[in-house]
């Protein structure tokens, strides 16, 4: 499997990505520059957290019109791989590789901390190491990240199984409290019709590794590597 | 000299006095000068020599910190320190104060505060792997403490957050004394190799000097001044002098600067913090004994018209100035344009000891560098010691409430509180090496690709500091080096923070000797040497100083991460064991203060030999696995302690058993030197302790869902959890 980073002016985690795909690969993705217009085929590509140019516009607004997202764009429409995290998934609405968009926080503070999310389904490249139904633990750290859509697209998402995580308790209950930003309910993450590109919030890539404190993030990267190899 | 350029206003002792300089200080200025300096040169003294810059109320007494250890690769005058932490590697640190422009306007003082920090580490050659803030605020009913804290936490956050660098540690506490004054110190520690560390000194005729980073503008001009005076009713009209911060050009000009870095093209390095330009190549050039030649008309400008007074005073923040080698300007300069940079080649080094400023071909400036520089004048302030007060007799004390309800009081006091609210807003975890989280004894950050890590933490206490200078000041270096052992960490060195009211006063700068006294003995003895610092002077308003606050930054290292430990009881049936005299000290209390309304006694001695036997002692039983959780007792004492170990474990305990008399000073006294620790052998651990001379006591063990204090006194962990969770949101939602 060959995957590729893309850096933004402003990303923060590609780094910490990096080193999720190269445990799981065994080999160093791709890092490839915001001012590229090309660069080598590879199976996944990854839209890293940070704060792309910024986002002093709407979050990841400017990234989505950067010189290497119509290469994104056009790659995702041939089915390539592409997982937008945090700052990443912002850039996928923003372009509309998936439905919705993301609000500023409910309570308008930036929230860092660990979340319970539950795997909607592990029919898909990212998920296919986890269980239906499971709750697992990684950490979310974002200003803008309330889910958003209108309700027909809310029920279209739901009816085509595209939600991929929801907020919920330890136990795996979808509840109000367990919704730390506002999320139209609770969705932490969405896929596209295809399940091929897939955006969420929290942050797999700083729980795979049990010395920061726990490693349910790993399954994801394992999964993909499996999943494209 | 062109008068349209700078000089429109004639320089007079008035106008000297406006920029903050004493009559002494103007006539020094005619002296060295050998005229009257026009109005650009004035400015450049006014900032050179204020405190904040000059440091010329504090240095005589700076100077007899310990600076020096095996561990020392660079100590006080840099940028930051640099410290030797094996395989090749350096750790690299500083804190920094923000307080006068985070009081005016806290998001932005806050804000631009955490990124003069960060560029102090990288301008060194490090990349920053962490950030701290320790935080103190005035009381909670006083009307701008909500707006003050909400504005500084967002401000941190919302510059850290954006520059990816975690934010992993530090204190908050609240205090009358702090309405008027409030305290924002920033550290930052970053790790560097150690053959490729960047240093400030320029030397070699004809290099050329280089503006990298933002445009300069009109903001922040005289920060520095401001930063060096008391602060009075109208205060809130300085707010033009604070800074504006960028984090996103941060985050470029810190990847930049490390490519750069990579390279060989550096001779010398300054970022523009305090005094801006005029600061750093003044630095610059009289640490490495040239002169420079600036060219005004190529510094990168926001906005046109821009005078020369300006340009040098303003404190635009996200900018670096470089000496180059000749010949290295186009590798440069293309590293910069990738990462969309200004970058513009604005002087060269002299050798002529002078720094002369030329705009539109016109000499608008011709100064000496030494005489404001390293020659700044220095002032041996009169100081009277802080009388010595006495001790509290515990039996002294009014009828108590009963431990439990003492101990759910204080969990719930806004010093004691837990800060989850702060910290959440904070990224804690990006960079992915966060290994131990905000909220325990030490934060600490896993040296990335290693199984080594930093630990790090930030401490003081300031009502022992104003009761008595000396105790404070060792009890902060004290508190730090047990808090970084507290993890299993080797304590390496120090950075520290000075934050006083007005030193022309006496009884404040005796309180400033007297803490550097007393850090003084409690660094040699623990050899924990300071490699950094700063000094902010001056907080005061109307007359009412701040608590005397020396905050003490502790860096230390793990060699083995499997070996590192945490705060939290880590199960049932843990023996738990109390390591250190207890004597049951009152004195300066947070019992007393909080719970008695009285703030009188002394604080509690420290005794640094027993802090060196029983921290010497913790650590090497935390490495050979002895003892499976530790926290280090301070504010609240044991009762305390034992409470954040339980909340942090979910899990109870009884130490019923060992009940001392009298009750309260026993639970809740602050005696120095001791460590609550859990151990799965008590009998080898009681037995080893012995054996070293160190004093330690069984207490009971960890079990059920109650804390049970004493006969009589329990409390359940859920009450327990309520009030100390929910206090600070509660708070700052106006409910508390």
């Amino acid at each position: 499997m060959k995957a590729a980073v893309i850096v933004f002016p402003g990303s923060n985690c590609d780094r910490d990505v990096q080193v999720a795909l190269r445990k799981a690969m065994g080999q160093e993705p791709l890092m490839v520059w915001h001012k590229e217009t090309d660069f080598d085929a590879v199976d996944l590509i990854v839209l890293p957290g940070g704060f792309s140019y910024g986002d002093y516009l709407r979050c990841g607004a400017i990234a989505a019109n950067s010189p290497v997202m119509n290469e994104v764009i056009r790659r995702a429409g041939k089915g390539v791989a592409v997982l937008g995290i945090c700052n990443g998934f912002q850039m996928l609405t923003e372009t509309g590789l998936v439905p919705g968009t993301l609000m500023r926080n409910a309570d308008l503070r930036y929230i860092c901390r660990d979340v319970d999310i539950k795997v909607e389904t592990s029919q898909s490249l990212f998920t296919a190491k986890y269980e239906q139904d499971q709750a697992i633990r990684i950490p979310v750290a974002h200003h803008d990240g309330n889910y958003f859509a209108d309700d027909d697209t809310l029920a279209a998402l739901e009816d085509r199984g595209q939600v991929a995580f929801r907020y919920c308790d330890a136990k795996g209950n979808v509840t109000p409290e367990a919704n730390p930003n506002g999320s139209q309910r609770n969705i932490a993450g969405v896929y596209n019709e295809t399940k091929t590109v897939l955006g969420l919030m929290p942050h797999p890539e700083r729980l795979a590794d049990p010395k920061l404190g726990g490693s349910d993030g790993k399954p994801f990267f394992d999964g993909l590597v499996e999943a494209l190899s | 000299m062109s008068t349209a350029l700078a000089n429109q206003q004639p320089v007079t002792p008035e106008v000297a006095r406006e920029h903050g300089l004493s009559a002494a200080e103007y006539d020094l200025i005619l002296d060295i000068m050998g005229r009257e300096p026009n109005l650009l040169e004035l400015g450049i003294f006014s900032v050179m020599w204020s405190e904040h810059c000059s440091y010329k109320s504090s240095k005589k007494w700076l100077k007899t910190l310990p600076t020096k250890g095996s561990q020392v690769i660079k100590g006080p005058g840099e940028n930051a320190g640099v410290v030797d932490i094996g395989e090749g590697l350096t750790a690299i640190f500083k804190m920094e104060s923000h307080n006068h422009p985070s009081f005016i306007e806290p998001y932005q003082g806050a804000a631009t505060g955490v990124g003069g920090i960060l560029r102090d580490v990288f301008t060194m050659g490090a990349r920053p792997v962490a950030n701290l803030n320790a935080l103190r605020f005035g009381a909670p009913e006083h009307p701008k403490t909500r707006h003050l804290l909400a504005g500084v936490v967002a401000g941190i956050g919302g510059y850290g957050n954006c520059v990816g660098v975690p934010t992993v540690g530090g204190e908050v506490n609240f205090d009358a004394r702090y309405n008027g004054n409030i305290l924002v110190n920033a550290m930052t520690v970053g790790i560097a190799p150690a053959d490729r560390i960047f240093y400030s000194a320029a030397a070699g005729v004809g290099k050329p000097v280089v503006y990298v980073g933002s445009k300069t503008g009109r903001d922040g001009i005289h920060g520095a001044t401001m930063a060096s005076a008391e602060f009075d009713d109208d205060s809130e009209e300085k707010r033009p002098t604070v800074q504006v911060g960028d984090p996103f050009t941060e985050k470029l000009l810190i990847e930049a600067c490390l490519e750069l870095m990579a390279t060989d093209a550096i001779v010398a390095i300054q970022d523009m913090g305090a005094a801006g330009l005029t600061s750093s190549s003044f630095e610059m050039a009289s640490k490495g004994g040239s002169g420079v030649e600036l060219d005004l008309d190529k510094v990168p400008c926001r906005e046109d018209g821009m005078t020369p007074y300006e340009m040098m005073l303003s404190e635009s923040q996200e900018r670096m100035l470089m000496v180059l080698q000749p010949g290295k300007e186009d590798l440069a300069r293309g590293i910069f344009e990738k990462w969309d940079l200004d970058f513009a080649i604005i002087g060269r080094l002299t050798d002529s000891g002078r720094m002369v400023l030329k705009m539109h071909g016109q000499r608008v400036g011709d100064l000496p560098i030494d005489p404001l520089a390293e020659a700044s004048p220095e002032y041996d302030r009169p100081w009277q010691p802080t009388p010595p007060r006495g001790d509290v007799d515990a039996a002294s004390l009014k009828a108590g409430i009963g431990a439990a309800e003492a101990l759910k009081r204080l969990m719930a006091t806004p010093d004691l509180c837990s800060k989850r609210w702060v910290w959440e807003q904070y990224d804690h975890m990006v960079m992915a090496d966060t290994v131990a989280r905000p909220g325990g004894d030490a934060a600490v950050v896993r040296i990335h690709e290693s199984n080594r890590g930093l630990a790090m933490a930030s401490d003081c206490t300031p009502r022992y500091c104003e009761a008595d200078p000396e105790r404070g000041g060792a009890q902060a270096v004290a508190e730090s080096w047990r808090n970084i052992t507290a993890v299993g960490a080797t304590p390496l060195a120090v950075t520290d923070n000075m934050n006083f009211g007005n030193p022309e006063r006496p009884e404040i700068m005796g309180q400033f000797v007297g803490c550097i006294a007393g850090m003084k003995a409690a660094c040699e003895a623990l050899d924990y040497p300071v490699v950094s610092g700063n000094v902010s002077l001056y907080n005061e308003t109307n007359g009412q100083a701040i608590l005397p606050t020396p905050v003490i930054g502790g860096v230390g290292l793990i060699d083995d991460l499997d070996r590192l430990v945490g705060a939290a009881l880590p199960g049932p049936d843990q023996a738990i064991v109390l390591i250190g005299e207890t004597r049951g000290h009152l004195g300066a209390s947070i019992y007393l203060r909080d719970i008695e309304g009285n703030d009188a006694g002394a604080p509690p001695p420290v005794d640094l030999a027993a802090e060196r036997r029983h921290g010497d002692f913790v650590r090497a039983q935390i490495r050979a696995g002895g003892i499976s959780a530790c926290h280090d007792l301070s504010d609240g004492g044991l009762a305390v302690g034992l409470a954040e170990m339980a909340l942090a474990g979910g899990c109870g305990a009884d130490i019923s058993a060992a009940q001392n008399t009298p009750e309260t000073a026993w639970l809740f006294g602050e005696d120095q030197a001791r460590y609550l620790v859990t151990s799965p052998d008590a009998e080898a651990l009681l037995a080893a302790a012995g054996d070293a001379g160190v004093p330690a006591v069984l207490l009971g063990r960890s079990g059920g869902d109650r804390l049970i204090l004493a006969a009589g006194e329990a409390i359940s962990l859920a009450e327990l959890r309520r009030a100390h969770d929910n206090w600070l949101g509660d708070y700052m939602a106006g409910q508390g």
